[in-house]
């Protein structure tokens, strides 16, 4: 009955896709130019915008996970730079919030920055996976270990492996440095390596810039950072011998990565803005900007 | 004529009082607002588990919440800075008020001023480059980020309070006395530490309050350099957390019993801020009634 039900919502979704191709096509194509050159290369942008600005007006309302802020906002802007009558909004409440919120109608779009549970799809939710964030776990330059397992990294965390020697590097005391209770990277980090609760920082800093500049600071730090914004003051470490790059992240051969997920309610067809706003992120037109905001596009 | 001046008069009365409100309305407001959002969570967690509860896990699946390790480091770290900067703000207050030349006073109180318009996030980025690898090398640690970094970092910070108000009741003690002192055959070094200093005392009391409040009130710097983790503060180089940051560091993310939590902790804050302000209030008044 389940069976038949999703199969049933799985056509239905199709023809909604459809039925919107043509908006769908249009959106990109405007958008695409704005964001290559939003200052710059005014002329060009100005003819699509305002064609597209005769089909598209209303408001896009999502609401969910803080870590996603940097993405959706960025995507958010260049598809109201695109659509002048559009208005986007996004409500930073978590991941929980934003799956509720779209469960009971009060946003368009839920962001979650984690795989919806299977009893979130059975209560209606369908996932598109936006893009994957992957979190690189660094070290400093001088360190001389390379490669670290899941299992070591959560050692380390934890506290039971306290030297570096005791991972294959010089015999120092490993300083432990992440994240302040709430951080999205934090949550994800101690999530994929399941050491919720049980991590032993020495030091948690409140952003990402702080964690690599400590850690660029100090011959013994680990730490954690979000993909993109890594540098080369500091070494990203191979996990379980795959080196965090956009590919390894994409094929989850990396293992410390997590899906940003769009959670939209099963069946229920968006209304025609938050739609083209949906087919616009979620196609190859909007992976520059993705990419800009440090994820790894899905699409 | 005359009602016309009144009636002018009047209004601006009004107009300064009115602004005169707004500041007063916002300590209201915020007093309020404070105590309102900060008793809920107390109440729901008990008054001595919050002040004297030494775990604090907020996100924990069974969450904690304690503030004793926030209360003792802010006590601690307030205590180190005063330690260390009050002799050097007191004793630069004494030379640039006493005996410093004038150019050099000039350029010295311009640095000064320098000092204390440095946005708290630089003296931050500082100690976390300099400070904070020099405490780790100097003393051969695993990491330098810690009670003793943001105590250094803080006496830094309070010194422009401390050598200002200083100077200013240094300078504001009768030359009467001074003259009196030296024409007796004083030396002025005895003069200025036996006269003026003394005369100036409640001023130089009240400079202290002040470098406290200040103090324990800083948040953005001690972030980048206490290390920020909840622990007791049981040594100069644990990793601790302040009153400040706790509030700071976990707001934005917070939600539900959390979000009240560091509400709470804002209101500890407030009543110790309140209890220095009072302390201030006093010293000033013993300057003034003399």
């Amino acid at each position: 009955m389940k069976r038949m039900i999703s199969a049933v919502m799985a056509i239905a979704l199709m023809l909604a896709l459809v039925g919107c191709g043509n908006s769908a096509q249009t959106t990109p194509t405007t958008a695409a130019p704005a964001t290559q050159a939003p200052a710059t290369n005014a002329p060009a942008t100005e003819a699509p915008e305002t064609e597209a600005a005769a089909e598209l007006s209303g408001t896009v309302s999502t609401d969910g996970s803080t870590s996603m802020e940097a993405v959706i906002g960025a995507l958010g802007e260049a598809f109201m730079e695109a659509n002048p009558d559009v208005n986007f909004t996004y409500n930073p409440t978590g991941s929980g919030s934003g799956i509720q919120a779209v469960q009971e109608g009060r946003c368009d779009i839920g962001l979650s920055s984690r795989a919806l549970k299977d009893e979130e799809k059975e209560a209606g939710l369908t996932e598109t996976v936006l893009c994957y964030d992957g979190i690189a776990v660094i070290v400093n330059p001088a360190n001389t270990v390379e490669d670290l397992t899941v299992e070591q990294i959560a050692g380390i965390y934890t506290g039971e492996i306290t030297n570096w020697s005791e991972v294959g590097g010089e015999d120092a005391e490993i300083v432990v440095i992440g994240r302040e209770a709430g951080s999205g990277t934090r949550s994800g980090f101690e999530e994929i390596t399941g050491t919720e609760d049980a991590c032993q920082y020495r030091q948690e800093l409140t952003s990402t810039g702080d964690v690599i500049t400590a850690v660029s600071q100090n011959p013994g730090a680990i730490g954690y950072a979000s993909l993109a914004s890594v540098k080369d003051t500091v070494k990203a470490v191979k996990v379980d011998g795959v080196a965090p790059s956009e590919d390894t992240v994409k094929d989850e051969s990396y293992k410390i990565q997590r899906p940003f997920v769009l959670a939209t309610q099963t069946g229920v067809e968006l209304n025609p803005v938050a739609q083209a706003f949906f087919d616009y992120i979620t196609s190859a037109d909007a992976n520059e900007i993705i990419v800009a905001a440090g994820v790894v596009p899905a699409n | 004529m005359k009602t016309k001046t009144n009636l002018f008069e009047a209004i601006i009365h009004g107009i300064f009082l009115i602004l005169g409100l707004i500041t007063v309305g916002c300590v209201l407001l915020i007093s309020v607002y404070l105590i309102i959002s900060g008793i809920p969570a107390i109440r729901e967690i008990g008054l001595l588990d919050f002040l004297f509860g030494d775990t604090w896990a907020s996100t924990a699946s069974e969450p904690k919440y304690g503030i004793l390790p926030f209360i003792l480091t802010s006590i601690y770290g307030t205590a180190g800075a005063i330690i260390l900067g009050v002799p050097v703000g007191f004793l630069t207050a004494v030379y640039l008020a006493k005996f410093a030349p004038i150019q050099v006073k000039n350029v010295m109180e311009q640095a000064v001023g320098l000092l204390a318009g440095i946005p708290s996030v630089v003296y931050g980025l500082v100690g976390m480059i300099v400070l904070v690898p020099g405490i780790r090398e100097l003393f051969d640690i695993p990491d330098g980020a810690g009670l003793l970094a943001a105590i250094i970092v803080l006496a830094v910070m309070i010194l422009p309070s401390i050598i200002k108000m200083s100077i200013t009741a240094l300078e504001a003690v009768p030359k009467e006395y001074e003259d009196a002192s030296l024409a007796l055959g004083a030396t002025p070094e005895e003069t200025y530490f036996r006269v003026s200093v003394p005369a100036a005392k409640s001023g130089i009391a009240a400079a202290v309050v002040l470098g406290v409040g200040r103090a324990i009130g800083e948040a953005m710097a001690v972030m980048m350099v206490a290390g920020n983790v909840p622990n007791m503060p049981d040594s100069l180089f644990q990793s601790v957390r302040f009153l400040t940051t706790a509030v700071a560091s976990e707001m934005s993310y917070s939600s539900g019993l959390q979000r009240q939590a560091l509400f709470s902790i804002a209101l500890v804050l407030f009543l110790f801020i309140m209890l220095i302000n009072a302390a201030l209030n006093f010293f000033l008044k013993g300057e003034r009634n003399k």
